[in-house]
């Protein structure tokens, strides 16, 4: 083996199987997964086992297709920002084009399943998303505006309305307040985020709120677009949706979501870092359990309701 | 005779191609799933009336 070799060894790595699942950003995947099986579920009409699990398996796959999409477009911006310098193509453990041949595979392939699998409303939904999530968000908004995330949170918001539509085939009033609910959720879980990982969006020049407006113009925000999303999901409670489960969650929920937005709120950057963003990492973390339990309790709902105890 | 010890490059490669092996074997329990599933529920029958006209 000459030197030569072995440098262009150490240069380009070989990928591992994990590397090319890392391509597809598994916790994305998870939420994605959590919220189309609560769509599924929660419709009235029956789908076979087998076919759920196939039909939430091309979701996730379609959704993780957009994410090897977005990996590729974004690389240059991936490796000058800490929180993304480890993912595969900024590391240098697969190539851009691999990305991008394996995003676009696996697109084709999702969609097809899924309408193969259940029906065309949610293959559409589903090629939509991909399409929303690649190349309106990844290619044009992320870039252009600093409302990038405020629009580009439809691509994250679609799940719940392909799970609803794989078992009804169709869109109803049901599956647009699910999509709401993680519509208006995503602004505040990202500029809370991007309070205080602004360096990185700014070295890496993403006209993210912060970097363009400020973060007193962010905090204001934070707190306007949390005051609707809490009206939003409160109301769900009274809808077909909602239930007694559904409206405590909501209620304690956001009036801890509010709370916390109050708090990024009043606070100044002086209070900010003094604390290390203490207060804007646990409204982050609270985001997170946020979703994961409103969307838990319309599952509980669902659940309930062939003992008539679940909805009202 | 004796074999040179593997590189860890050869270990990873391994792991790959068993990733996609297996991958590609749960694709194809899917699609194998997937038509006993609709075969039996009977989505691939024609309706009714078009059976009658072409008998």
């Amino acid at each position: 083996m000459s030197d030569a070799t072995i440098n262009s060894t150490v240069q380009q790595p070989e990928a591992g199987f994990g590397d090319y699942v890392a391509l597809l950003k598994p916790r994305v995947m998870s939420l994605v997964v959590f919220t189309a099986a609560v769509g599924l579920l929660a419709a009235p009409v029956a789908v076979h086992p087998f076919i759920a699990f196939c039909a939430i398996l091309f979701i996730a796959i379609g959704a993780g297709a957009s994410g090897a999409l977005n990996m590729w477009w974004d690389a240059d911006i991936d490796r000058v920002m800490k929180r993304t310098a480890r993912r595969p193509v900024p590391a240098g453990k697969v190539t851009a084009d691999e990305a991008l041949s394996l995003g676009v595979a696996l697109s084709v392939m999702s969609v097809m399943m899924l309408w193969l699998a259940t029906n065309w409303v949610a293959a559409a939904i589903l090629a939509f998303t991909i399409f929303f999530y690649a190349v309106i968000y990844t290619m044009w908004l992320k870039r252009w505006t600093p409302q990038n995330i405020v629009i580009g949170g439809a691509a994250g918001a679609f799940p719940p309305m392909i799970g609803w539509a794989v078992a009804t085939g169709g869109v109803s009033i049901e599956s647009v307040l699910m999509f709401a609910l993680i519509f208006m959720w995503t602004p505040p879980h990202f500029w809370a985020l991007a309070l205080f990982m602004n360096s990185d969006y700014e070295n890496a020049g993403v006209p993210m709120l912060t970097v363009t407006h400020g973060k007193r113009v962010t905090r204001n925000h934070v707190f306007f677009y949390t005051l609707l999303l809490a009206v939003l999901a409160v109301g769900a409670g009274f809808t077909a949706i909602g239930g007694p489960i559904y409206l405590t969650v909501a209620v304690v929920l956001n009036a801890l979501f509010v709370l916390g937005a109050w708090r990024i709120w009043r606070r100044d950057e002086s209070q900010a870092e003094g604390d290390k963003y203490a207060v804007e990492k646990k409204f982050f973390r609270l985001s997170l359990l946020y979703l994961f339990a409103h969307f838990g309790a319309i599952l509980a709902e669902a659940a309930l309701r062939p003992w008539g105890l679940g909805g009202w | 005779m004796s074999f040179r010890e593997e590189h860890e490059l050869h270990g990873r490669r391994k792991g790959r191609n068993i990733g996609v092996g297996l991958t590609l074997a749960a694709f194809i329990c899917i699609v194998f799933g997937l038509t006993v599933v609709k075969v039996t529920r009977g989505d691939f029958e024609p309706p009714r009336g078009q059976q009658v006209e072409g008998n």
